[in-house]
């Protein structure tokens, strides 16, 4: 089981208040991995648009992440992708009741605290859009909503969740249609927790300290991740799901959940698409129903995809090495 | 039939939170029994007892109807299985729901639970909150409440016990067999009340 407790010394997001008769605390880990937690099994999709939004409230998405473009779109457009409009976002969150995720730049500081107090549901500091600062991600200690944040790797999923991040999806290549990336980096992430599991099986603490030097990371977190032999927080897959079986594969790699992006709504048939990676997310185990679920959607009406070895932008790599 | 066969609903949400304070419950208890995660109606069939867990009402719900669930569960509850609805699991008990913002709401109900509720009535994510809260009336005096984009009750009827309040809002009621609750149990360390859920079930049985 995940735990709910994250460990930092640092109490800024925390906020104490007297409400009524009653103490209460907000921003605190537990409500923040708890939110990510009620997502768990389910499937976040990205929308543009109110129209979008209610299509995947409707489809049995468990929440929405309101970006300005599409990922193929961001790469189709080239420039800065900043985070999306804040009126938008507003009519986004009036218009649902599911929650309302919105993404901001890697490293903006700024423009988190403005998702923050547009009352967004959970932040993505997202490599989708055009880094702010390579080399430092926003202190998410410090903020009240909840972060999620992407990892191709388990050094960078730790780096994360030190840093405040309560969820983590395992980024694929965004906008590509294509899931090999996303196949890659979760049997990546799958791999090396197996192997610090063995250490950790192994009571062997000085190898541990050295695995958490090769992740710059701390040796209490990789203890952690060790002894449950899973990332300590909810972990969503991500990166070029187009498809039904796109969704329950990843699944079956072990992934919590599911970010669609532009598979959905780049498709010409995106509300029956919509639903189908929906029951597909759901009864993974099945295939059976993942059958009828792939029976929804026309492959001919797939967005098309992009071969994910010769892209003149790879979204992925932004922000990895810090 | 030996022990008691505890499901929880496996649709979406916090699932393994509530199975695994479910197993603690019946080893405190020294009840023999089994819990398991349940997604079809042939799953159902065999419970003594049901929680259905936080997540999405609106997800649990629609896939729930999908696969014919939702039917089996309702033949269930009129047949008096005890059942526990945290949050999501609230909502969906309710014979009525709308949304604190977006209003009055056409999703998939149990329609057991005479209350209205109102959706996320604390606000959103940032409004999450943890207290300390209390349900005198079934022997829990302390409790820590987790409060994660909660549901409220608004109006209850008259064979509805309210069982714990934060100010004016109702988090907590039991009609016959059927708990419910705004707040997360399963993610706390305190077990008290799922106890109490498997002592209904164990008096049913």
């Amino acid at each position: 089981m995940i735990p709910l407790s994250g460990d930092s010394g640092d109490t800024k997001g925390i906020v104490e208040e007297k409400i009524g008769s009653f103490n209460t605390r907000r921003g605190t880990s537990i409500l923040k991995r708890g939110f990510a937690h009620m997502l768990k099994n389910g499937v976040v999709m990205d929308v543009t648009t109110v129209e979008q939004a209610q299509i995947a409230e409707d489809a049995g998405a468990v929440a929405v992440m309101v970006l300005d473009k599409l990922p193929v779109d961001v790469r189709k457009a080239g420039g800065v992708a900043r985070t999306a409009s804040v009126r938008i976002i507003q009519e986004i969150m009036d218009s649902i009741t599911i929650p309302v995720m919105a993404k901001c730049r890697i490293g903006h500081v700024y423009e988190a605290l403005v998702l923050q107090a547009a009352n967004v549901d959970m932040i993505d500091e997202s490599e989708v859009l055009t880094p702010a600062d390579e080399t430092h991600h926003i202190w998410k200690w410090g903020f009240t909503t909840p972060f999620v944040n992407g990892a191709r790797n388990l050094g960078e999923a730790l780096r994360r969740i030190e840093e405040g991040a309560a969820m983590i999806r395992t980024k694929g290549e965004p906008g590509t249609g294509n899931v090999a990336e996303a196949v890659i980096h979760i049997k990546n992430v799958n791999s090396e927790l197996r192997r610090i599991k063995s250490i950790y099986e192994a009571g062997d603490d000085q190898d541990l300290i050295s695995v958490a030097r090769e992740l710059k990371v701390s040796y209490s977190i990789v203890g952690e991740a060790a002894s449950l032999g899973r990332l300590p927080v909810v972990n969503f897959a991500a990166g070029g799901i187009s498809t039904p079986a796109d969704a329950a594969y990843l699944m079956t790699l072990g992934c919590d959940g599911i970010f669609v992006g532009s598979g959905i709504f780049k498709s010409e048939d995106a509300k029956e698409r919509a639903q189908a990676i929906v029951l597909a997310t759901t009864f993974w185990e099945d295939p059976d129903k993942v059958k009828e679920a792939q029976k929804m959607i026309d492959e001919r009406q797939s967005m098309l995809g992009l071969d994910t070895k010769n892209l003149e932008l790879r979204m992925q790599e932004r922000g990895s090495t810090a | 039939m030996t022990g008691l066969n505890i499901g929880i609903l496996a649709v979406q949400g916090d699932v393994a939170e509530n199975v695994m304070a479910t197993k603690m419950s019946l080893e405190e208890l020294g009840i023999d029994g089994i819990v398991n995660e349940v997604k079809t109606p042939e799953q159902i069939a065999d419970l003594d007892g049901l929680i259905i867990p936080g997540g999405e009402s609106t997800v649990i719900g629609t896939l729930s109807l999908v696969n014919g669930s939702l039917k089996k569960i309702k033949e269930k509850i009129a047949n008096g299985m005890p059942v526990f609805g945290i949050c999501a699991g609230l909502i969906l008990l309710s014979k009525k729901a709308k949304d604190r913002v977006v209003g009055e709401m056409d999703q998939p109900l149990l329609d057991f639970l005479d209350v209205k509720i109102e959706r996320n009535a604390f606000g959103r994510q940032r409004d999450s909150f943890e207290s300390e809260i209390s349900m005198e009336k079934i022997g829990i005096p302390k409790f820590h409440g987790v409060f994660i984009r909660a549901p409220s009750i608004m109006e209850a009827g008259k064979d509805v016990e309210i069982l714990s309040k934060f100010n004016e809002k109702t988090i907590a009621v039991k009609q016959g067999n059927i708990i419910g609750t705004s707040f997360h149990p399963e993610l706390t360390a305190d077990i008290s009340l799922h106890k109490y859920f498997v002592n209904l079930i164990r008096k049913k049985n």
